[in-house]
């Protein structure tokens, strides 16, 4: 079954209880954890021990929690086991991945280095974290019912306004790779594994504990800056901010492992005959995010290391007084940030691309141009991000470069909007909630693109910038872009992750309530900010009153829908426990083709490819083209 | 359960129908857009840099709504007539491309674009982008007499300072009308961004940096002004309201300013394009 020794190490399976809790686990690394938190804690203060004096008093001391931070995930990642492979081979011991032959529930809590068990680890976790960042929104939504602070102070308004926006922004950047890529890019390309499973599992730990970083900002009194984080109210913030900073740090590392594991895998691991040319588009768009990931994640590590000094130790990089400046701050950060949102768009491309053929019975249309989107999108995004300065009046001159390098960005878009159209085009399509969720980020999608040509425009950007136009704007494109395709993904795939279906009626009510309501929620928004309503605040004029009422009123039902959603995962999956089909939308990709659930080790033999997974368009025989698979 | 081949009845084509619903939509969509819309579109007329961003709005608006339609239509034109027959597992053709439409998709998109580019570039060198953030040594600038007032921005408000009026500092700002004005923007503590929005005036303050805007008020009348860059919990109270007045009550009213302020003038510290007061530090 085992590709290497797994004669070398045989499970002792007969341990005693206290031998399986303290070894390496969820708990030990919570334990590990925390002690590691109060060894940085006491090592700050020591070595800080000027601002320990005074701080004490006050209760800041950045050194100490920048430490705290750094020492307890360390012990939490020891605790999980991510040491004891490189210690065993320091000491000379076999190469060996045991770590992914567990059996049972408790190894999807824990070091698993099986790409199934951390794509469903990813769903989960980033799930709930979804769910908290959503929360936040509601909350920011009820505070504007009212034209000025009412149900919130602005201080927690604010702490709102950025865990909302640093969660989606963070964790969501693995919204569709952790789940969906870390399962299926190995199946859909005919590995085993993943290029590095030890890495692999790494990303997923570390993203948890960024969000467990970023939740504990709430007992350090928050963070004012949004999700940007701007020096210099970086500089002045309490000492939530150094949470922000752990948080997107942590992001970073993760997102930059897990683009070089993907590439890797992807480079060196498709099986015999899958060439470049025949390689599913949700791969290929997991390789152009895989790029960015690796490119951009780097300068967001950096500039928050330098933001950390500058908190910590009193180095002036950001701060005009001290000779530093805070257009640095802005450039390094839209450096990274704009290839950023690409990072959060681009998969959701790959995922409506791969769906549509399935479901028009069609082969994709364009495959080439399809893929030359994706890679000229990925390769543009780095060059535009002074749009978001255009008012800043950093390189006023320049601004006619950065008008046309975004505007020529939405060349690259086009083409993944005609592949749509095309494949769309006299096909036989059926309307199943994969389906519905794909043409709905056609919808949001192209409002979304079409609102951000008002803001690559100066002229026209002096009025949306900064405002809820462009709030709007982005939500439009990364809520309508990927967290529409995140459920198209969900709704899609789950039958082959684990075996069961969800209940039809109730996830088209799911589709058509989130698909209505986030309409009617940021809809208003493009009026809204053009009539003048700046983002992130929690006062604004009593004209605007009755359509902030309204939009508030369309977040609740939004909210709701997922509760639709989260009922729907819990009646079906849980309690009815519907069977699924072991490859019920008729798909010819490869995923499908293996049995449910997926063996340990995926294929008995390594497939051999002599076509792309999408052959559709010819009648189809009994059973597809392939031999039946087992059913589950 | 096995499908059958592709049905034989004569189809419509359909290529010609979705076309001719697309041109009568954009023909009689497109006008109504920028003869009705266009004019409500912001930031209004309240100065010659705005009323040139209305301009730029309708144009952009004008230019969206064909391909907004175009896509919009065609994907309910596709859901509603390719359908999959209830109960039926038929296969679509087996088209993978096509050489010809592709390339006359990527030569459109492209002229579009670089025609929607320079179009922008010519209209910010003409001056419509003159109200939002030139920085400290803008390209191109208006010619004739400007009357130079600065903007300090500070956590949680603006104030004004008027150096040819013995930079005097007010809490309130007034402007008189049919002048070009030449606002220089900075901020003594975080990032702050001047909005006026119904003079079209967006620019952000930066501590140390001098971010000069340039506006010429057309219409006697009151406009908001908000800090459109996040600066601290007060953020969304740094609002106000300025006045655009006559030339003389302008005079009158910054007389009044000077012999009002003028204690208050003599100790700040004289006029300059920055201001750098010790750091902002939390404890120290």
């Amino acid at each position: 079954m085992s590709t290497t020794a797994a004669a070398a190490t045989p499970q002792p399976v007969g341990r005693p209880l206290w031998r399986r809790l303290i070894g390496f686990n969820l708990l030990t690394a919570v334990i590990l954890g925390v002690g590691g938190y109060y060894l940085g804690w006491f090592i700050g203060h020591q070595v800080d021990g000027k601002s320990f004096e005074f701080q004490a008093a006050i209760d800041e001391n950045d050194v100490a929690l920048l430490l705290a931070y750094f020492f307890g995930v360390v012990g939490f990642l020891i605790g999980l086991g991510f040491a004891n492979y490189p210690i065993s081979r320091l000491l000379g011991r076999p190469a060996s991945l045991r770590e992914k032959e567990q059996e049972g529930i408790g190894r999807y809590f824990g070091l698993c280095t099986d790409h199934k068990v951390v794509g469903i680890q990813y769903l989960i976790g980033i799930g709930v974290f979804f769910f908290v960042g959503g929360l936040n929104a509601m909350l920011i939504r009820t505070e504007l019912l009212h034209s000025s602070p009412t149900f919130v102070g602005p201080n927690q308004y604010l702490s709102l306004v950025g865990m909302h926006g640093t969660m989606m922004m963070g964790m969501m950047t693995s919204g569709i790779l952790g789940p969906f890529a870390n399962y299926f890019v190995p199946l859909m390309i005919g590995a085993r594994r993943m290029a590095f499973p030890r890495i692999e599992a790494l990303t997923f730990w570390l993203l948890m504990a960024a969000g467990f970083i970023l939740v504990s900002t709430i007992f350090f009194g928050g963070f004012p800056t949004g999700w940007t984080g701007y020096e210099p109210l970086n500089d002045q913030a309490v000492m939530g901010m150094d949470s922000y900073i752990c948080f997107f740090a942590l992001v970073g590392l993760s997102m930059c492992l897990l683009g070089l594991n993907m590439m890797a895998t992807i480079i060196t691991m498709r099986a015999p005959g899958l060439t470049w040319s025949r390689l599913p588009i949700f791969v290929w768009s997991v390789f152009a995010t895989s790029v960015l990931m690796v490119l951009a994640a780097p300068m967001l590590i950096a500039t928050l290391l330098m933001a950390a000094l500058d908190r910590s130790i009193n180095t002036s990089f950001f701060i005009a007084g001290g000779g530093g400046s805070s257009y640095l701050f802005e450039n390094l950060f839209w450096f990274f940030g704009h290839p950023e949102v690409y990072i959060l768009a681009l998969p959701g491309f790959g995922i409506v691309l791969e769906l549509l053929p399935v479901f028009t019975r069609k082969p994709l249309w364009g495959y080439r141009l399809a893929v030359s989107g994706m890679l000229g999108v990925s390769l543009m995004s780095f060059f535009v991000w002074q749009h978001h300065l255009f008012v800043s009046g950093i390189n006023a001159d320049l601004r006619p470069f950065y008008m046309l390098s975004t505007e020529i960005i939405s060349i690259p878009t086009g083409f993944i909007f005609l592949c749509v159209m095309g494949t769309l085009w006299k096909a036989r399509t059926s309307f199943s909630v994969p389906m519905l969720f794909c043409l709905g980020w056609a919808f949001n999608f192209l409002i979304g693109g079409l609102s951000g040509v008002f803001l690559s425009d100066t002229p026209s950007d002096t009025t949306t910038h900064g405002s809820f136009f462009v709030m709007a704007h982005f939500h439009y494109t990364i809520m309508g872009g990927l967290i529409f395709t995140f459920f198209a993904g969900i709704y899609y795939w789950i039958p082959k992750m684990v075996g069961l279906r969800f209940n039809e009626r109730l996830a088209k009510i799911h589709f058509w309530s989130m698909f209505l309501a986030f309409n009617s929620t940021f809809l208003p928004l493009f009026v809204l900010g053009m009539e003048g309503m700046p983002r992130r605040v929690s006062f604004y004029e009593p004209k605007l009153h009755t359509l902030n009422v309204w939009v508030s009123i369309s977040a609740f039902v939004l909210g709701a829908s997922m509760l639709v959603f989260l009922v729907n995962a819990v009646y079906s999956l849980i309690f009815v426990r519907l069977r699924a089909e072991s490859n019920p939308w008729r798909s010819k990709s490869l995923e499908w083709q293996v049995p449910t659930p997926v063996p340990v080790n995926n294929f008995e033999q390594i497939p051999v490819f002599d076509s792309d997974p999408y052959d559709y368009g010819t009648p189809l025989a009994v059973g597809g083209g392939q031999p039946a698979a087992a059913r589950a | 359960m096995s499908a059958e081949a592709h049905p034989g009845t004569p189809e419509p084509n359909h290529a010609r129908r979705f076309t001719t619903i697309w041109l009568i939509a954009t023909v009689i969509a497109t006008p109504l857009v920028i003869l009705l819309l266009g004019p409500e579109l912001p930031p209004g007329k309240a100065s010659a840099e705005a009323a040139g961003q209305v301009t730029d709005n309708t144009v952009l608006l004008g230019m969206a709504t064909p391909v907004l339609l175009l896509v919009l239509i065609y994907l309910a034109y596709a859901i509603i007539v390719f359908r999959q027959p209830k109960g039926a597992v038929l296969e679509g053709p087996a088209v993978r491309g096509d050489a010809r439409l592709q390339t006359a998709w990527i030569v459109i998109t492209s002229v579009l674009v670089l025609s929607l580019a320079a179009y922008g570039t010519v209209r910010l060198e003409e001056g419509n982008g003159a109200g939002s953030g030139n920085g400290p040594t803008p390209l191109t600038v208006p010619k004739g007499p400007k009357l130079p007032v600065q903007v300090i921005a500070q956590q949680w408000a603006f104030t004004y300072r008027y150096p040819t009026y013995g930079g005097v500092e007010t809490t309130h700002l007034e402007l008189p009308v049919n002048q070009m004005v030449e606002l220089h923007i900075t901020s003594i503590d975080v990032i702050h961004s001047f909005w006026a929005y119904q003079l079209g005036v967006k620019a952000d303050a930066n501590p140390g940096v001098d971010n000069v805007v340039f506006v010429k008020p057309t219409t006697e009348e009151t406009f908001e002004v908000h800090c459109a860059e996040l600066c601290g919990i007060w953020h969304g109270g740094m609002f106000d309201h300025g006045h655009v007045v006559s030339a003389g009550a302008f005079e009158a009213w910054i007389r009044q300013q000077e012999a009002n302020f003028a204690p208050a003038t003599k100790v700040l510290p004289p006029y300059a394009k920055t201001y750098s007061p010790e750091p902002t530090r939390r404890a120290e």
